[in-house]
């Protein structure tokens, strides 16, 4: 009998809506995840790789020039722009380069916006001796061409990808397309929480550590817990990844921050949560920006890895249930961020959690002193030079 | 499954000649054009025409069928324009077969989607990112539409699969004969035969070969294997260069007896 993917549905969202091709081998990751997941061998396996190749547990940080700088309230961040590569997306990457050699497939592909996943992808098949093609569109690899250059050096084939709006989400569909021309050789690491089932469960949890690990540590500070838990949201999987360890404990608030880009109003944004409505892209029933016809519109941020028209669908099912609050903020205050972020604590955030920054602020002065705010400052901003310009 | 004698079981059992059905983009390469190219497919002999609405983002595709999409979209070809161009290619006569993602459908609201389906006379229903266990309510809407639901089956698809997805089938089984996206290819592939014949010991339905068919010597090999072949990328590529269909279609339909 085949089985409802109901475990693979958060509330009416997520299912995996591809072509039959694929159905075998998400039949297969889905099996094969689900063992791993129950072997202590795996999980030993995984924690060695966290500690010796990621460089986990990322710190937890008191950023306390920004925090004065927004009257007071406690903002700390969750280091992992400290991550190996420089951005969380190592996390999934190496969970799922582990799987792929479980499954015996030697052939890795990749989509990539910002190129951290890109990067991280490219890091782990080198590691483990993998052959690695990543996707990404031509917009991207001019706006991040070091993350381009990286991954060349670290051996893998870019991929040029010239259709539709040239970014994430045209990647996104290339990789699939290659999944189904190559799926019997070819393992395919997507970046976030999205896809097909069993993606969204899988990558979540394989990033749910940034939350347990910042739990325990914000715990062991002063024995209590944030007010409220920030993160930026593209397809949302540093979001999910801190907010998961938070979903139980019903006193922190949990916010998700997506890419307004020039405005939600100006219709030049990335902001499915907030602007969108429900359907179906790249194999997942969540939130999406579409005209009134079901075609997907193209999207606009200044942080290529925020630059997605749909989002988790766990996001979706979240958002649902007001567990979490959605909002969305704009290039412009991103960038202020970004600068101030690096002028007041020598850290340089990539624009995707400098949108999280700015919204930080903004609570921490709603708050003021006393307010205890959780940042997730997924990834370092030295990719995103070229973007930002002096300054 | 289906009740009354289905159109498209009837227009594709082969009877010892191989069967065509050609595939064409909704509004490619412009509305009225493909208005005309529709009515002229429809009346060249073919057993059944596949009319593709264009999908932005459109996955089990390759770059022939894609490019025709976006100029589609691009001349504001919408879920509802290509109803009305199912319906005027209909009167014709030959069987329409409509195939798009599931997206437009949901976006139109899949129970309104299959009555004006089944208003414009269309026969059936292929949805390639809607797999079997997705499929309920939207399949449920077209059944009582009186409209048939075409499933794949593909090389990667188990035999156990196989079984429920041509029990859930009506009208015919679509059979993706490549482990890929659509596009012309030189060669069938290898162990294509094979499939095919695995494929008819789980169903009484015709079975039509598609992805990567494109040349008459294609036709010839899937003769006796195959109630029908599925022609759509060479198809669409003939209408891109802006020439007639026609003379690629009859070649291939007297390769088929």
């Amino acid at each position: 009998m085949i089985k409802h993917p109901v475990r693979g549905r958060f509330g009416p969202y997520g299912g995996q809506y591809v072509p039959e091709t694929l159905m075998g081998a998400l039949d297969e990751l889905e099996g094969v995840w689900h063992e791993a997941k129950a072997d202590p061998q795996f999980q030993l396996e995984l924690a060695g790789h966290r500690h010796a190749f990621i460089g986990r547990p990322t710190p937890l940080y008191a950023a306390n020039r920004m925090s004065a700088h927004f009257g007071g309230a406690h903002i700390h961040f969750k280091r992992e722009d400290l991550c190996h590569t420089g951005a969380h997306k190592l996390n999934n990457a190496v969970g799922q380069a582990l799987l792929a050699l479980r499954m015996g497939k030697t052939r890795i592909i990749a989509e990539t916006g910002a190129g951290q996943h890109g990067v991280a992808v490219a890091t782990v098949c080198a590691r483990f001796g993998l052959d690695c093609v990543v996707y990404m569109g031509t917009e991207d690899m001019r706006r991040q061409s070091m993350n381009v250059r990286r991954m060349k050096l670290l051996g893998a084939d870019v991929k040029e990808v010239t259709s539709g709006t040239k970014t994430l989400k045209d990647a996104t569909s290339e990789a699939i397309r290659d999944w189904v021309t190559n799926v019997r050789t070819t393992h395919y690491i997507i970046g976030s929480v999205v896809g097909p089932h069993p993606y969204p469960e899988m990558v979540r949890d394989l990033q749910r550590i940034i939350g347990d690990e910042a739990r325990e540590q914000y715990l062991s500070v002063d024995g209590k817990l944030p007010d409220v838990v920030v993160a930026c949201v593209g397809g949302g999987s540093n979001a999910i990844g801190i907010f998961t360890a938070f979903i139980d404990d019903k006193d922190v608030a949990l916010v998700g921050v997506e890419a307004a880009g020039s405005g939600i109003k100006s219709g030049k944004h990335a902001a499915s949560l907030v602007g969108g409505r429900p359907g179906v892209l790249h194999g997942t029933f969540s939130y999406l920006l579409q005209d009134g016809d079901g075609q997907v519109l193209p999207t606009h941020s200044i942080s290529a890895g925020l630059d997605y028209p749909g989002v988790g669908p766990e996001h979706a099912y979240l958002r649902d249930l007001e567990r979490v609050d959605y909002v969305a903020v704009g290039d412009k205050d991103a960038l202020a961020a970004f600068k101030l972020c690096t002028r007041l604590e020598g850290i340089m955030p990539a624009l995707e959690p400098a949108h999280a920054l700015h919204q930080a602020g903004v609570i921490a002065r709603e708050m003021g002193p006393g307010g205890r705010i959780l940042v997730c400052l997924s990834g370092r901003g030295d990719k995103d030079m070229d973007s930002v310009d002096g300054g | 499954m289906v009740a009354e004698a289905s159109r498209l079981d009837a227009a594709l059992r082969a009877h010892g000649d191989l069967k065509l059905v050609a595939y064409m983009m909704a509004g490619h390469p412009n509305r009225k054009r493909s208005l005309e190219i529709g009515k002229k497919l429809a009346t060249s002999g073919i057993a059944a025409l596949e009319i593709g609405i264009p999908f932005s983002d459109p996955l089990a595709d390759g770059p022939v069928i894609q490019h025709a999409g976006q100029v589609a979209l691009e001349h504001g070809m919408t879920v509802g324009a290509a109803l009305e161009l199912a319906a005027g290619v209909a009167t014709e006569g030959t069987p329409v077969v409509l195939m798009t993602y599931i997206n437009p459908i949901l976006s139109h609201d899949p129970r309104r989607f299959a009555a004006e389906a089944a208003q414009a006379g269309v026969a059936g229903v292929i949805v390639p990112d809607l797999p079997l266990e997705e499929s309920e309510p939207v399949a449920g809407w077209l059944r009582s539409a009186s409209l048939d639901t075409v499933f794949m089956v593909a090389p990667t698809t188990s035999r156990e699969r196989m079984t429920t997805i041509c029990e859930h089938s009506s009208g015919f089984v679509y059979c993706v004969t490549v482990t890929g996206i659509t596009g012309a290819r030189s060669e069938l592939p290898p162990g294509m035969t094979e499939l095919l014949g695995e494929v008819r010991k789980h169903t009484d339905l015709p079975i039509a070969a598609g992805f990567g068919i494109s040349r008459p010597e294609h036709m010839k090999s899937l003769r006796g294997s195959a109630d029908a072949a599925v022609v759509g990328s060479a198809i669409v590529a003939e209408i891109d260069k802006g020439a007639d269909p026609l003379p690629l279609v009859k070649g291939l339909l007297k390769a088929c007896r």
